[in-house]
Formats: C-alpha cells, sequence, structure tokens
C-alpha cells in the first residue's frame, strides 16, 4: 500500500504545469547541448558576410550578429559549454562541499569549528569577487571559470551538509545503532550519509540555476570562452556594442539563459519541496 | 548590548577579516604563477632577466612566502595594501576613488529593492485575491533568474537607445544612476520578497496568530500588531546579507553601464590579472560584509526580545550574487 | 454555508501538504504517521475490535441537558481539503456547564474546537450540520461576524506550545489587545491587563506585563492565554489541550483557573475542554464526550462514562486510564546479584551563562534540554519537556544549540542534573525512575547506558564498573527511546533495524540472523509481513514494537525504557506496556523504566524511585510509595494525578500542593 503511496508523493509535484513547462525547457536544452547540430543547419562560427545583423526572421529565427552568423545556431551550439560549465562548477561545489559539511558535522569539536569558521570566511567574501580573484590566479577560461564558481559556491554545500549530518548524528536512531554497537564508520555510511544526501542534492538542483548565472556572468565579463567559440555570456557580451542597431542580438539569446535559469530554480525547488512533505 | 558581547561581535568580525585576507593571499599567491610573471604574460613588451629580477623586489616576490604573508598583514593592518602591478598607484588610493560612486549606486539599489521586496511580499500576503496573490509570488523566481548584465542590457536598449529617457553610459547626476540601480536591486528584491513572504506566511500560521483571531481581533490588526514584526525578522538578517554581497553584483551593473567604481575596478583589475588590486577588493568585500553583518546583528535584539542581551542568531545561508 | 480561515489564502505547496493532511489542525500532529497512529495497527493487536463508530444521540436526560443550551451543534461536518474529519457531531453545552470533549489525535477534537471558535487551518472547511451560540448561528459567519463574537462572547485557550503568545510583543499589550478590540480605550485596557494578571495568579502583575513571553515559564504563559480568553467575560470558553504541555502538579493549578476563574463573582463561563486525558476530563467536567474517527461514540456524566462504557471504545480508553493495582516486587533470593547497581551517581552540566531573564534560572532541574536528547512534545501526551517550572530552553534556542559552534557559550554556570543518585534492579524486576521534567532521570539512564559519562559514583553492570571499555558491557544493556519517530532511521527496513545490533556484533551467519530477526518480531507479536516495511508506513504502536524488537536483539540483562509510551495514544501506550510486562516475564531481562507517568509505574514497575531535582526523594515498592507516600513530595505527584474518578481514591493530601516553581 505505502510503497505505491510514497512513489506517487515523489512524483505528484512534477506534474503541476509550471513544473512540466519547466522539465520541457531543460529536456530542450539538454537536446541542444547534446546533438545541437539536429536543431539547426547553419554555422555557429562562420557567418556569411552579405547577410550582417539582419533581424529575426523564418530564416534566421534570432536574427544574425555582426559577421553574419545566425545567432540561433551560436545559442543552440553554446548550450554544450555553457551546461558542461554549470555541471563541473556544480561538481566541484558538491564534492568540496559536502565532503567539509560531513567531516565537520560528524567530527565535531574543534574540528568543526575550526572549518566552519573557515567557510564563514569564504561566505564573508561576496561570491563573484572570490571566483574573480580564483580565475585571477588560474587565467582565463571556461574550466577556469567553472572552477572558480565552484569554489564560491562549495560553503553553501558545506552548510547543509553538516546542519543535516548533525541532525542525523542526534537522532534516536544514530543513538541506538551506537548502543547497538556500530562503529562510526558503518553509522556515517550506513545512517548520516543516506540521510543526510538527499538535502544535498537538492540544493544541487536548486543551486544549478544560479551556478549557471555565475558562469554566464563571467563569460560575460570576457574571463570565459575566446571569441569565436560560442557561450551564452559571451554572446550576450558581444551583441553590447550593437544594442543600437540589433536588440535581438543581445535580448533572445538572454531570453534562453533566463528561461533555463528559471526552469532549473523551479525544478529545484519542486524537489526541495518534495523533499520537505516525504520527510 | 553589554559590553562585553560588543566586544566579542567585533573580535569575531575581526577574525573573519584576518580570514579573508588570509583565504585571498593563498588564492593568489600560493597557486602556480606570480603576479609578476601573470603581468609579464600580459604585457606585450618583454623585459630582460634583470628588470624582471626588480620587479620582484619591488613587490616582494623575491621573498619567502611566510614572510611574503607577514609583511603583507603587517602593512595591510596599518592601511597599506600595497600598489597596482599595472598602474603603480597605491591599492587603497584606488579604492577610495572609486568607493562614493559604487555606494551612491549601491544605497539606491538597496534602497529601491526593499522598497519593492517589502511591497510585493506585504500586498501579496495581505491581499484574498488569489489571483493577484499568484501573480505576485510568480514575479520573485523571475526576478532571481534573469541574468543581471540581461536586465542591464536591455535596459538600456528601451530606455536609452528606444526611448531616450535616461543617459546610456556616464555618471552625471542621478538620472544616470537610476538604470544602474534599477538592474541591480532586481535580483535584490526578488530575493527579499521570497524570504519576506515565507516568514509572513510562517506568521499568519502561528498559533500566536490564531490567539489573537481568538481575541477578536481583525485580519488587518493581526497583520499590524503581529504578522508583520513576527514575519519580517528573517528579513533583517538577509537584507545584511546582501548588502555584504552587493559589491559582488557591482561588477557586472559598472561594466555594462561603463560607470567607474569599485566593480569596474575590479572587472579591470582581473582583466590586467593586477593580483594587489583584487586582493584589495576583496578585503573590501569581506569589510562590507563583516559591517553589513554586525549592523544586523545590533537591528536585530532591537526587533526581537529575545535576543537581547544574548547572541544574535547565526546569519542565514548567503544568497549567491 | 462554509466557515473558511480567515487567513492568507494558500502559501507555498509543500505549507498546502502539510495542512491539508494535518487532521488535528494545530502545531502537535505529525503528517503521516500521525495519520496511520489510529488506524494502521490492524496488523497488531493494536486496534479495538469490531468498529461501530455509530453516532450516540445526545443524552438529554442529564442533569444539564434540560437546561437551554448555550452552545448547540447539530450534525456538524468538517473537511480538509475534500476529505471529511468530522461526521456529523452534535453537542451542547449549557450555561456554566463543563463539557469535555475526549479523543486520541487525529480524533477530530481539535477540529470541531476550531470549527466552532471560526478558526479552523487553511483548507479546513464546515461543510455541514448547524451550530450557535446562544441563538447566533456559528457558521456562515462573515469576518467581521466572527470579530465580534470571538474574545466577547466565545473565548479561546489554545495550548502554549511556546508560541500561543506573540514572541516579540509584551504579555500585558497582548492581554490589553483582547480588551481594545472589543472597545476598551487603549488606557483603560492597559489598567484592566495588569488586573487580570492578577487574577490568574502572576505574580507583580504590573512588572509582568512589561515582560514578553519568552520571560515567563510554560505554566504562566498558559495563565496568560486563559487571562486574555476571559478578559471580556465571555460566556463560553473553548480550551484546545490547555494543560498538556505542563507538568502534573501544574496541570491541577491551570485547571482550577479554568473550572473557577477568579474575577467572575460566581458567573463562571461554561467551559468546552478539549483533551486527551480522560482520567482529566472525569475528574474536571460535568459531562464527558468521547470522541473516535470523528464522531461521538459516548457520551454521559463521568461516573456514567466510566462505570458502564457504552462503546467499545471507551471501554478501552478507560482500561487504559485505569491505574494497575501495582506489581509485587519479585520473590527471588534476596541476595541475588542485582543486574544494575549505581552508587552515588553526580552528573552537572553546563548552562549558557548569558544572562537569561528566567524564572528561577539556574535551579536544579529547570527544564533543561539536551542537544539530540529533547524530550519531544509528540502530539497527545506531552511529557512536559518545554513546559517545566522554569523554561530554560525557548523555543528555537534550546539550550545549547548543536547547529551552531558559536551557539555554544563560553560564559556557563554549573547545573546538577544528577546529584547523589543510589540505587539497585534486580534481575527479572522493573525499577521505575519517576518524575518531572528536569529531575534527572533521563541523564541517569544516559549514565547508565554510557551515553554520557559520570562526575562522580559508579554503575555497575553485571557485577562489572562502567568504565572506559564500553563496547563489551554495551550489548549488556540497551535502550528503548521515547520517540519512536526518530529512533529508527526512515530509510531502514523493519528487518534491517531490527538486525542491526546483530550485524554490528558480527552474531551468527545471514541466515541465522533473519532467523533471529523473525523470531523477535514474533515476540513482540509483529506480523512477518511487515519486515519489509520502513518506519514510515508503520503505525506508532508498531514502530515501537520494532524498537523494542531491536533493544532485545542482543538478549541484554537490562533494557533502559525511557517514557516508552508517552508519544503513543492512550489505548496503544496499554497495549505496549502489557507487551513489556509479557516479554520481562518470558525472558526475565530487568528493566529501568524512566517515565513522568504514574499510571506507567503501577502498571509494569516493580519498585520506585521519586526523583526531583537530581536527587531521589524516596524509593521502595510501587505499591508502598503511590499508596502510602511518606514524602511531601511524592504526595504532590500522587494527588495531582486525576484518578479520583476512575475509583482510586488519591493518597491522603496532607497539604494543598504548591504552584512549584512558577513563581520567582
Amino acid at each position: 500500500m505505502s510503497a505505491a503511496r510514497t512513489g506517487r508523493d515523489m512524483t505528484r509535484g512534477l506534474r503541476r504545469p509550471g513544473a512540466v513547462v519547466a522539465v520541457l525547457i531543460l529536456l530542450v536544452l539538454t537536446a541542444w547541448a547534446v546533438a545541437p547540430g539536429a536543431f539547426t543547419a547553419h554555422d555557429p562560427v562562420t557567418g556569411i558576410p552579405a547577410e550582417r545583423l539582419l533581424p529575426p526572421g523564418p530564416g534566421h529565427w534570432f536574427g544574425t550578429d555582426h559577421l553574419g552568423r545566425d545567432l540561433f545556431a551560436r545559442t543552440v551550439h553554446g548550450t554544450g559549454l555553457t551546461v558542461r560549465a554549470a555541471l563541473l562548477a556544480i561538481a566541484v561545489a558538491l564534492g568540496g562541499g559536502a565532503a567539509i559539511g560531513l567531516i565537520a558535522g560528524f567530527s565535531g569539536g574543534v574540528l568543526d569549528d575550526v572549518l566552519m569558521r573557515g567557510i564563514d570566511v569564504v561566505l564573508a567574501i561576496p561570491g563573484l569577487l572570490l571566483s574573480l580573484a580564483v580565475v585571477t590566479a588560474l587565467g582565463f577560461g571556461t574550466v577556469n571559470v567553472a572552477l572558480a564558481v565552484g569554489v564560491a559556491s562549495a560553503p553553501v554545500f558545506a552548510r547543509v551538509m553538516r546542519s543535516r549530518a548533525l541532525h542525523v548524528r542526534h537522532a534516536g536512531y544514530v543513538e541506538a545503532a551506537r548502543l547497538a554497537g556500530s562503529g562510526p564508520v558503518a553509522i556515517v555510511l550506513r545512517h548520516v550519509l543516506p540521510n543526510a544526501a538527499g538535502p544535498v542534492l537538492v540544493l544541487a538542483a536548486v543551486e544549478l540555476g544560479a551556478v549557471a548565472l555565475a558562469v554566464s556572468s563571467l563569460s560575460f565579463l570576457g574571463f570565459g570562452a575566446t571569441p569565436p567559440t560560442p557561450e551564452w555570456g559571451a554572446l550576450i557580451a558581444e551583441g553590447r556594442d550593437y544594442l543600437a542597431v540589433a536588440w535581438w542580438y543581445t535580448a533572445l539569446p538572454g531570453l534562453v539563459l533566463a528561461a533555463g535559469v528559471l526552469a532549473a530554480g523551479r525544478l529545484g525547488r519542486t524537489f526541495e519541496a518534495e523533499g520537505r512533505h516525504a520527510r | 548590548m553589554t559590553a562585553r558581547g560588543a566586544l566579542r561581535l567585533l573580535g569575531g568580525a575581526a577574525v573573519v577579516l584576518w580570514g579573508a585576507f588570509t583565504v585571498s593571499f593563498a588564492i593568489l599567491y600560493l597557486l602556480p604563477s606570480d603576479p609578476v610573471s601573470i603581468m609579464l604574460s600580459q604585457s606585450a613588451e618583454s623585459l630582460d632577466p634583470a628588470q624582471v629580477q626588480a620587479l620582484r623586489e619591488r613587490h616582494g616576490l623575491d621573498r619567502p612566502l611566510p614572510e611574503q604573508y607577514l609583511t603583507q598583514l603587517g602593512n595591510a593592518l596599518t592601511g597599506d595594501l600595497g600598489t597596482s602591478v599595472t598602474t603603480g598607484a597605491p591599492v587603497t588610493d584606488l579604492l577610495a576613488e572609486a568607493l562614493p560612486h559604487t555606494a551612491a549606486l549601491a544605497g539606491l539599489a538597496l534602497l529601491l529593492a526593499v522598497l519593492a521586496g517589502t511591497g510585493i511580499a506585504v500586498l501579496a500576503s495581505w491581499t484574498r485575491a488569489r489571483w493577484l496573490r499568484a501573480a505576485l509570488l510568480a514575479l520573485p523566481p523571475v526576478g532571481v533568474a534573469v541574468p543581471g548584465f540581461w536586465v542591464g542590457l536591455v535596459l538600456l536598449q528601451l530606455f536609452s537607445f528606444t526611448w531616450y529617457v535616461f543617459p546610456a553610459v556616464g555618471q552625471d547626476g542621478f538620472a544616470s544612476l537610476v538604470l544602474p540601480a534599477v538592474t541591480l536591486a532586481v535580483p535584490l528584491s526578488a530575493t527579499i520578497a521570497q524570504v519576506l513572504a515565507r516568514g509572513l506566511d510562517e506568521a499568519w500560521r502561528a498559533p500566536y496568530a490564531d490567539t489573537a483571531f481568538g481575541a477578536g481581533a481583525s485580519r488587518n490588526r493581526v497583520l499590524g500588531a503581529h504578522v508583520l514584526r513576527n514575519g519580517s525578522l528573517p528579513t533583517v538578517t538577509l537584507i545584511g546579507v546582501l548588502t555584504g554581497n552587493l559589491l559582488g553584483g557591482t561588477v557586472v551593473v559598472e561594466t555594462v553601464f561603463s560607470r567607474q567604481g569599485l566593480g569596474r575596478l575590479a572587472e579591470q583589475a582581473v582583466t590586467t590579472q593586477d593580483i594587489p588590486v583584487v586582493q584589495g577588493l576583496v578585503l573590501t568585500g569581506a569589510l562590507v560584509f563583516v559591517v553589513a553583518g554586525l549592523l544586523a546583528d545590533l537591528a536585530h535584539p532591537l526587533l526581537d526580545p529575545r535576543l537581547r542581551g544574548r547572541r544574535a542568531a547565526p546569519a542565514p545561508r548567503a544568497v549567491p550574487a | 454555508m462554509s466557515v473558511t480561515s480567515e487567513r492568507s489564502p494558500r502559501a507555498t505547496a509543500a505549507g498546502r501538504a502539510i495542512r491539508g493532511s494535518a487532521v488535528e489542525g494545530g502545531a502537535v500532529a505529525p503528517v503521516g504517521p500521525d495519520a496511520a497512529t489510529t488506524s494502521g495497527d490492524a496488523t497488531t493487536s493494536d486496534d479495538v475490535a469490531p468498529r461501530s463508530d455509530v453516532a450516540v444521540p445526545p443524552v438529554t436526560s442529564d442533569a444539564f441537558g434540560s437546561a437551554p443550551a448555550l452552545l448547540e451543534a447539530d450534525g456538524l461536518t468538517v473537511a480538509y481539503r475534500g476529505t471529511e474529519v468530522v461526521h456529523g457531531v452534535s453537542l451542547r453545552v449549557a450555561p456554566g456547564e463543563v463539557v469535555a470533549l475526549v479523543g486520541e489525535s487525529g480524533s477530530g477534537k481539535s477540529t470541531i474546537a476550531r470549527a466552532l471558535t471560526g478558526l479552523l487551518p487553511d483548507g479546513g472547511v464546515v461543510t455541514g450540520g448547524r451550530a450557535a451560540l446562544g441563538g447566533q448561528p456559528l457558521t456562515g459567519l462573515t469576518p467581521r461576524a466572527w470579530q465580534d463574537l470571538r474574545g466577547a462572547r466565545l473565548g479561546f485557550v489554545p495550548q502554549d506550545t511556546g508560541s500561543a503568545l506573540d514572541p516579540v510583543a509584551r504579555i500585558g499589550d497582548q492581554v490589553a489587545e483582547a480588551l481594545v478590540v472589543h472597545g476598551t480605550p487603549r488606557a483603560a485596557a492597559r489598567e484592566r491587563a495588569v488586573r487580570i494578571l492578577h487574577d490568574v495568579g502572576l505574580d507583580a502583575p504590573a512588572a509582568r506585563a512589561r515582560q514578553y513571553p519568552h520571560q515567563l515559564s510554560g505554566g504562566m504563559r498558559q495563565r496568560v492565554l486563559i487571562g486574555l480568553a476571559l478578559a471580556n467575560r465571555p460566556g463560553l470558553v473553548v480550551a484546545d489541550e490547555p494543560t498538556s504541555a505542563l507538568d502534573v502538579t501544574l496541570q491541577r493549578h491551570i485547571l482550577d483557573l479554568l473550572t473557577d476563574p477568579a474575577g467572575t463573582r460566581g458567573e463562571r463561563p461554561a467551559l468546552l475542554l478539549v483533551t486527551h486525558d480522560l482520567a482529566l476530563a472525569a475528574e474536571r467536567a460535568d459531562r464527558v464526550l468521547v470522541m473516535r474517527h470523528g464522531r461521538i461514540v459516548d457520551e454521559g456524566r463521568p461516573g456514567r462514562v466510566l462505570g458502564a462504557p457504552r462503546h467499545a471504545y471507551s471501554r478501552e480508553l478507560v482500561e487504559a486510564a485505569a491505574p494497575g493495582a501495582g506489581r509485587t516486587a519479585v520473590a527471588g533470593p534476596p541476595a541475588a546479584a542485582p543486574v544494575l547497581e549505581v552508587r552515588d551517581l553526580a552528573k552537572a552540566f553546563r548552562l549558557p551563562g548569558g544572562g537569561l531573564p528566567l524564572p528561577g534560572r539556574g535551579r536544579p532541574g529547570a527544564g533543561l534540554a539536551f542537544p539530540g536528547w529533547r524530550e519531544r512534545g509528540t502530539g497527545a501526551t506531552e511529557p512536559g519537556g518545554r513546559a517545566s517550572g522554569t523554561g530554560v530552553a525557548l523555543p528555537g534556542t534550546h539550550g545549547p544549540d548543536p547547529s551552531r559552534p558559536g551557539g555554544r557559550a563560553s560564559g556557563t554556570a554549573g547545573l546538577r542534573a544528577v546529584d547523589g543518585v543510589s540505587f539497585a534492579v534486580a534481575p527479572g524486576e522493573t525499577f521505575a525512575l519517576v518524575g518531572e521534567s528536569g529531575s534527572g532521570k533521563t541523564t541517569i539512564a544516559r549514565l547508565v547506558l554510557g551515553l554520557e559519562r559520570a562526575d562522580a559514583g559508579t554503575v555497575v553492570l553485571g557485577g562489572r564498573p562502567l568504565g572506559r571499555d564500553t563496547r563489551e558491557l554495551r550489548r549488556r544493556s540497551q535502550l528503548v527511546h521515547q520517540d519512536p519517530s526518530s529512533s529508527l532511521d526512515p530509510r531502514f527496513t523493519v528487518a534491517a533495524a531490527v538486525a542491526e545490533p546483530l550485524v554490528a556484533h558480527r552474531t551468527g551467519t545471514r541466515a541465522e540472523r533473519r532467523d533471529r530477526v523473525a523470531a523477535l518480531l514474533e515476540a513482540v507479536h509483529l506480523s512477518p509481513d511487515l519486515a519489509g516495511c520502513r518506519p514510515a508506513e508503520l503505525s506508532g504502536g508498531q514502530r515501537q514494537r520494532v524498537a523494542v524488537a531491536r533493544a532485545l536483539a542482543l538478549d541484554p540483562e537490562l533494557l533502559v525504557l525511557d517514557e516508552p509510551t508517552s508519544a503513543l495514544d492512550a489505548s496503544v501506550q496499554a497495549r505496549v506496556l502489557d507487551l513489556l510486562v509479557e516479554l520481562q516475564e518470558s525472558c526475565g531481562t530487568a528493566f529501568l523504566l524512566v517515565t513522568h507517568d504514574l499510571a506507567v509505574v503501577r502498571r509494569v514497575a516493580h519498585r520506585v524511585a521519586v526523583l526531583r531535582r537530581g536527587r531521589v526523594v524516596e524509593q521502595g515498592a510501587v505499591t508502598d510509595i503511590l499508596d502510602h507516600p511518606r514524602e511531601q513530595y511524592t504526595r504532590e505527584l500522587v494527588a495531582a494525578v486525576p484518578r479520583a474518578a476512575l475509583g482510586h481514591d488519591p493518597a491522603a493530601l496532607a497539604g494543598a500542593p504548591t504552584d512549584e516553581g512558577e513563581h520567582s
């Protein structure tokens, strides 16, 4: 009876209209990232000089840029880089942050104090400035930007992981496991990690959009992908110089980015609400 | 607030600043590259080894790292953050010059954000029209999701290049401040609206609201006497955190609107990989965060009697810029 | 015709789901598991025999039945988001009458209280029937009409869960608000508020009026809530579990205040008392209504309901509430070596020293909340963890906050939680530690289990002192935790949870462990079908059975039972206690029982030690101590338990119990 019920509970939130639209948007973006060539016949890198700065129309859905390149093609081909950078950043934040949080939360005492003080310090530096410092040290490029954003996002994961680990550590069943004779490693692996992982993974979903935004912001500032390569932030930056004559240059790729971030955030919050409900 | 409590707060702030210094030093100096070689890779002209060595000595980079760290820390304590590698100007001068522009921008943005965020949340909480509430609460997720640089560009396109209402660039007078401030305020107001709306909803559902209803109080009275005050407590901490993170947002906004300020300075310093300036900006960011946090900590007991005489509640997790 | 809530339209999706499924409406009802508690026990014996939930027509032959009714409800039905939870309830309350509405969590009793006061949570709607107060309909009222009615003619006393008073507003202003909204000028209202605070028994009322709720104890806050509800002298007061969060000696005073408030000059208001405690209802009410599954199943004068229950369910409740005769001490050779011997045990805790302006701070036994070992207020039976005499634990700032390193106080003051306690437990015996919250009973249990280290004294388990190497000793003493919802890992199946101790000690092969688990489940009367279930799919009673099975897996010599039934409903409690007695008789395990509930002591324990402020007040055989207490404090404890109506005369009262710890 109940197994079926919990299964239904977990997917119920996904059936709301907003979540359905969010899933559709994310599916389209994933498809663009995996197989951009299937969605556009235009070349994203070499343009046709005769077709410079054409407004959106049947031939060029998003119009063309100052070199006569199809902007829809550039947006579609830029998806992969942006998504991969965001996923790399999330992986860095999740891996590093969760490890620190788990150690702090489960060890307690002085180690916990020191680690959390460190996290407080990193949180005191505005995220974008911290990312900029890392980029300064590592050099420019999409991978470095992703690493930098990941480092700046890690403290949030550390905090959530720690608070979950602490919560679970003090739960009755962990005490019962101790009394039953289980050692600390067994308790972490069997009780703490499985019960703490859910909220942290949900946080990863929630943060994915924010991280994609941060990566794009750094690219927009010119620290990410180098010019001919299509990437959303860089793409929009190129359009800056043509604001007065080609509104589509910045507006349409920006809309795609906003839609993606909004969809990721919507889905993350759905998971978050479901997780809270299930607990 | 007792003298001891105030001392503890200040001590904590000092520790955070020292930590921020150490973190930025670790990132900028321990990673394989050093300022001079980065600078040389940027400059077109090639220097001979003697010149490179002279440059290293001038910036103290020939000494062992612990010594560099201690020297820099000592200098920072006396207000000396070194000199810019590219311009040779003292970092503190550069910061001081840029600060007023950014402060004006950030102040106006914060004001707009608080007004808009509070307006959205309170109206959504107060109204009984479900459609209005749904419409209002749909705004914040959008505000958080749209990229700041894109909002800025769209505003420029509309208000500067289409309707010619506000100037596109420059920083003469109030008119030039409006668009950047609005751009900066969009994500802030969205976050404030989200947290405040959640706080107000919780307060409406709290048992004390039932107690007041049970005594015969009207909806407006319960809102005014109980819900607003209780529901806005988390927002006070949030505003502190948002203020602390404002500097991050100004990097993009000042770049989009070509304004001089700390954010633009940061963009330029990273582009030229001017490490002392980047470090100075990181420290400034941490200082702003710490001061904003202190102010929020001091404001909290005024609103919440439970916190009087004890340490203020810890800040909620920072909202990514 | 519908009464909708006045609050904001819906909040978040999560909030919607939570509110929608919480039948009891208030903050007390946990969601999924709770719903299962009342109905999901069918696979064990935890269910009442045949269901015959037919509404009993209102009894009109009772004394008050012929008087003109003040409150009258007829066929009231209430639904949450389309699910009907109250099915046609009819009741009447005469002027001045005290009517008790008794039921377990999920029975719909609080829903009725809230429907009658127009305070149904979001999503709750009165879908049918009529209700009227003094002839004025209570259904289909406009918000404006509710405002005029509530407070003025209809008072509402919520349970003090720590947030029933606005935490950021002064006490006096909150009481004055009740007067101001009904037209009293502000200045006069403030003066009256002080007078009201005096009437409900607060010392220094003028000073108290300027304090904030967190500066008052739980008992004082409940008094303020009563004063607030009575401020305009309403004809009817609806009180929802007004004493459930309080220690037993305090309950009596609060009920006195409700049933005979000062300053009413003899015209006492009618009272609709919603409670889960049948004994308390029987002692205080003129008439008792027993609710189950959203219907009234029994109704009548307390003597009649208790003496000749008409419904199988009320019979069950009566049996559960009746104290056992007390078990006689185990007849064994007196020289038999005790399983557990505790000598001069002492333990002090560090308290945050940051100038908490609480009454009686630093007093031993102030409601101390241990991180991770909080006495939880789960549902109906609240052991009083957060409402003790002083309530050091603020809502939201429970002692040292385990989630923040900075939360740890640097200036600390010692608190003697356990102060020179000695006792011994013989094999096959149940030894009870009884006391109110903060008496140190739970700390002793933790010291015995080796979960805390004692400052002084020794714990000898099976002839060997508890030392540093506790792992081997641990398998000889096991714990059954108070709250079965947190003592089982939500991700573990029942079988995995029971097998965990066997796995940890590498006992037996996989097949042997499976057989052992099956045998243990059988021993606690759980169907083998449940072995693959997860805790969320079990009822509270079933979960506690799993916890017992797990604790017995290693054949311990001593089982520590920490409030083993306080999170369970009354009828389920009785069956879990019976199971424990049965297991003890078949296995010969010694029990160390920690409880605040004297009825549990009578049912399960052979010998008892009464604890107060970390010291043993007196100890001995249960029948001796509870029937012939020598110490004043024990007499108060015994007297505070409302059981006179159940046919057990309370021990002779040598003096009125004092309102311990309430005034500073």
